[in-house]
């Protein structure tokens, strides 16, 4: 498989993970929050900052339908990603190596 | 396994902020120009689908779910320092544009889910590959076990913190007990993840996986037919 081949496929799983099949992940809490919750380990947990904030927890503020608000999400969480990841890409490639097709 | 805000108190997550920015300070020093081409976008690659694949909680326990952590997978993927930067990003992501995990607490999380997971996850896994035969089979079952142990191996280090840090009154060897024995649970869905993804890269792109690089045997390079311009 080429690079190229390699990188569209590994999105496309990426963003079907994110997008498609988060919408049907457990929404139970999670290991820890159970714990901490169970054992009142949390009782000075406070929400964050931008707990509020328009893309908290996955979704989109303002689209009603949870599989569209999940979908959109998901899809933005690649977008953000991958575009760090191209900054990553950026700061590890040895300049001196040539670009093969 | 995200902390929100508010558990450990301030000196404990400030501590763990200034060990994660010199890990990622020396990460990348390290990292600098150190990949070809080839091998570049799959640090950027990684950290996509690591971020995604966190976004699946599986459930493991009677009302509990778990979600890949990734360490140990990027450190075998791309190697351990580049991996820090790669575990550094998603977890940096979620808790700055999806609120997933608090802000005061990221310094304790990506020492957790990032730093810890990649160190426990990297050191299982070398030390498998030298006793274990240099062959594909074998690096999937390395992968697995390094999965495996890092999840507790993240979870011990919170309850490290803690004990540290902690803002409740807690009763150690308790909390040791649950917040670890959850965790091992959850290490067998990051096994399983882990060693299918392995297994899958292994099999169409070995020469793409930094951990395997030096026990496959190397390609011969060959000069396929003529690139007419």
């Amino acid at each position: 498989m080429s690079n190229k081949k390699l990188l569209i496929v590994g999105l496309i799983v990426s963003i079907v993970i994110a997008s498609i099949l988060s919408f049907y992940a457990s929404s139970q809490p999670d290991g820890l929050e159970k714990v901490t919750a169970d054992q009142s380990l949390d009782v000075n947990a406070v929400d964050s900052a931008n707990s509020d904030s328009a893309l908290a927890d996955y979704g989109v503020a303002g689209v009603e339908n949870e599989r569209a608000s999940a979908f959109l999400g998901g899809l933005i969480g690649v977008a953000i990603t991958g575009l760090a990841g191209a900054g990553l890409y950026f700061w590890l490639r040895d300049p001196n190596t040539v670009e093969t097709k | 396994m995200h902390m929100p805000d508010g558990l450990i108190n301030a000196p404990v997550s400030i501590g763990a902020g200034v060990l994660v920015a010199g890990a990622v300070a020396v990460s990348l020093k390290k990292t600098k120009g150190s990949l070809d081409s080839q091998t570049a976008p799959m640090a950027g690659l990684v950290a996509v689908f690591i971020s995604a694949a966190q976004m699946i909680n599986f459930p493991v326990a009677a009302g509990t779910s778990g979600h890949l952590m990734g360490g140990a997978l990027a450190a075998i993927l791309v190697g351990p320092w580049v991996a820090v930067l790669v575990m550094t990003v998603v977890v940096g992501i979620q808790a700055l544009v999806f609120a997933d995990g608090g802000l005061s607490a990221l310094g304790i999380n990506i020492l957790n889910m990032g730093i810890v997971t990649v160190i426990v996850g990297i050191l299982v896994f070398a030390g498998l590959m030298k006793v274990l035969p240099k062959t594909k089979s074998s690096i999937v079952a390395a992968s697995a076990i390094a999965a495996f142990l890092s999840v507790p191996a993240s979870a011990a280090a919170w309850v490290f913190e803690y004990a540290l840090g902690g803002t409740a009154t807690y009763e150690l060897q308790t909390v040791f007990i649950s917040v670890v024995g959850v965790h091992l649970l959850i290490g067998i869905g990051e096994a399983i993840i882990t060693a299918l993804t392995i297994a899958a890269i292994l099999a169409t792109r070995a020469d793409l996986v930094d951990g395997a690089r030096k026990f496959l045997p190397k390609q011969k390079l060959v000069i396929k037919d003529s690139v007419v311009a």
